[in-house]
């Protein structure tokens, strides 16, 4: 049913998140192990947490003539696409192929939310949102990719994906197929989630937030810490970047067993990393690195260890990022595709932070500190609730038969 | 300005106030008055009594018009990959967490809040569905059914699979009301397929051009809706499946976007 693909090329990529901005600064911390997270200092009430939050944001205002579109997730939508000559790669890209022509494909799950919970905590007399918040387009989901169009100056096909934690996995899956259907010549995607009182208050409610630092696949795991990150990247056919790295398959899928809890077997991840693999046309042996979902929730990657014994050999390296940026939810898929792609880029492993006593089902597969390392194939998996699983595949150029 | 894409339709869900399937709508638009008889609610009989309990209305009105497509397909639901549409999601949830984050944060209920993510009635479906095929939750602010169209038919196209698309609305409660222009709920389900087969009810054509003002539904009730759901010009496509053998319409599906859509009936 999966044909094998032909890959595109990822002209351009770049990252903002507590680790720093730019793809340097996250170099820098992962080759390090220095971490991002820090105790929680957001909102009103604060809860006993730690958090991974970008420094300066509330110091960063949108330029005057964007200030239309001014809400926390917009700042660091453009915070993110002035690093690493981001925008710059999509103007080039743009007068190549036609403004009509470059999609703008990007995930959040609560994009601009925040702007709204203030209104609520600052109604006027008459219980109406403040007059400076009545701006439809902020509370949509949809004002962050329509946002980056217009930063861009892009008019081709323009959508936002909101599936939770694979949100911005599953955007590179949606360019793929724009690209190969003829309808767009080049896509900008990615994700950007911001931290609000909903994701912080809700996941509290369901009792999966860590009151340390989260420590994915540790067996003293008890939970996520809550990050926020934009993570973009510039797809284009291949023989615009030669000698770029790659997605070279996806794989999408369901649980169709819980809202909250993963599918006890990991029988949905499982059907998604096969896809991808299915995809790129590449035997599970062959993957030198995994950047895991990893959220350190006790059944997540319980489920998740599992999954990679079984289906990895242990020349296959595997990690959580999560433990640096903490969990950036429906930005988490745009950031780890970027962390998997410097992993290919750099030669190296990202190491696993948080983690001392390594869960044993894993424990041979994990790496827990950063090491040089030739990376030729690395996936990246991303699941969210709602059961909705998606897997990515990058490799260097020239991997695939 | 674009290659084109072919799909055929197999099935068609729909649910809004008097409009409980697909046949009243299309006696409807073909100019029989309302029915007085029409269930209030959406039935969303596929879900489980323990989850028909937990589902809020947007989940249950988009589940009741996968349901009704998928029957007249005759596709299993469980082999069907899915992308739902939607340009707000579920509004009254938001109010309720905004609300409650506002006033008590630490009483947030743990259930609305996992019902609050944008994919919770893709969620509901696969679970209802026993489906483990790839299921979507896109938004395009007010282009939102034309964009779902293009991702769901890029989509069946490349895996050369029939796939399930549901776009639905509702309105809003409390101070978002005021920036959320849907007034009017309304759930429309496709089963699109990249072949054509016996099943097929109409083919589309698709091809990228520019957007333009929408066109006019004569029948002013069903004008209203198009107007008060932003999802709403689902009908225009709709609308051109009672007609006659061939018709055209315009979707929008971008700022500047729209679908050019040439369709052919069957029946």
């Amino acid at each position: 049913m999966h044909d094998t693909l032909p890959a595109l090329a990822v002209s351009a990529h770049t990252a903002t998140s507590a680790l720093g901005r730019g793809l340097a600064a996250h170099v820098l911390a992962l080759q390090g192990m220095h971490g991002g997270l820090a105790y929680n200092d957001f909102s009103n009430a604060p809860l006993d947490c730690w958090i991974g939050r970008v420094a300066g944001l509330e110091h960063a205002p949108l330029p005057q003539a964007l200030t239309d579109w001014e809400c926390r997730n917009n700042r660091l939508a453009w915070l993110g696409l002035q690093q690493d000559g981001f925008a710059d790669a999509v103007r080039i890209a743009s007068a190549r192929h036609g403004r009509s022509r470059v999609a703008v494909l990007l995930g959040t799950s609560t994009g601009s939310i925040g702007s709204t919970e203030d209104g609520y905590r600052h109604l006027d007399p008459d219980g109406r949102l403040p007059s400076d918040l009545r701006r439809p387009m902020i509370h949509c989901l949809h004002a962050l990719s329509t946002f980056v169009a217009r930063v861009l100056d892009l008019d081709g096909p323009c959508l936002t994906v909101s599936t939770a934690c694979s949100s911005s996995a599953k955007v590179y899956a949606m360019a793929s197929r724009l690209i190969h259907t003829g309808l767009a010549d080049a896509a900008v995607v990615g994700g950007v989630d911001t931290l609000c009182e909903s994701v912080l208050f809700g996941f509290n409610s369901l009792e999966l937030v860590a009151a340390e630092a989260c420590r994915p696949f540790d067996i003293g795991r008890t939970g996520i810490s809550i990050g926020e990150a934009a993570g973009f990247a510039l797809l284009e056919r291949s023989e615009h970047a030669p000698d770029a790295v790659q997605l070279a398959g996806y794989g999408e899928s369901s649980d169709a067993h819980h809202m909250s809890t993963p599918h006890p077997d990991g029988a949905g991840a499982e059907m998604a990393m096969r896809k991808a693999l299915q995809r790129a046309g590449l035997d599970p042996a062959q993957v030198d690195y995994i950047n895991l979902h990893g959220t350190a929730t006790p059944k997540n990657d319980e489920v998740e260890a599992a999954l990679v014994a079984r289906l990895f050999p242990v020349t296959t390296r595997v990690s959580s990022s999560k433990g640096f940026t903490g969990h950036t939810l429906g930005a988490a898929g745009g950031l780890e595709a970027t962390l998997a792609m410097l992993a290919i880029e750099r030669g190296f492993l990202p190491g696993n932070l948080g983690c001392s006593e390594p869960d044993p089902v894993c424990a041979d597969h994990l790496v827990l500190e950063t090491r040089s390392a030739d990376v030729r194939v690395a996936l990246s998996n991303s699941f969210g609730f709602g059961g909705n699983n998606a897997c990515l595949a990058f490799t260097r150029p020239g991997i695939r038969a | 300005m674009s290659t084109s894409m072919e799909v055929w339709i197999e099935g068609i869900g729909f649910w809004a106030q008097g409009l409980p399937d697909w046949p009243s709508l299309r006696e409807r638009i073909l100019g029989q008055p309302p029915r007085s008889d029409a269930p209030d609610k959406p039935a969303a009989e596929w879900l489980a009594p323990a989850e028909r309990r937990r589902a809020p209305a947007l989940v249950r009105l988009a589940i009741e018009a996968a349901t009704q497509a998928v029957r007249m397909s005759g596709r299993p639901a469980d082999q069907l990959p899915s992308v739902f549409t939607s340009a707000h999601g579920d509004a009254i949830i938001m109010d309720y967490m905004c609300r409650t984050l506002a006033e008590a944060p630490r009483q947030l209920s743990p259930t609305r809040f996992h019902n609050s993510v944008h994919n919770a009635a893709a969620g509901y479906w696969t679970i209802a569905a026993r489906c483990m095929q790839a299921s979507s939750a896109v938004c395009a602010g007010e282009q939102s059914f034309g964009a779902g169209l293009m991702e769901a038919a890029t989509q069946a196209i490349c895996d050369r699979q029939p796939l399930l698309l549901v776009a639905s609305d509702a309105p809003a409660s409390g101070p978002l009301a005021e920036v959320i222009r849907t007034r009017q709920p309304m759930g429309c389900a496709l089963v699109l397929s990249p072949e054509q087969n016996p099943r097929a009810v109409a083919r589309l054509r698709l091809q990228l051009g520019k957007n333009a003002p929408l066109a006019n539904l004569e029948n002013p009730g069903l004008a209203t809706l198009v107007e008060e759901n932003a999802c709403g010009c689902a009908l225009l496509l709709l609308a051109c499946l009672t007609g006659p053998m061939r018709s055209h319409c315009r979707i929008p599906c971008g700022t500047d976007l729209a679908l050019e859509i040439e369709t052919e009936s069957y029946s």
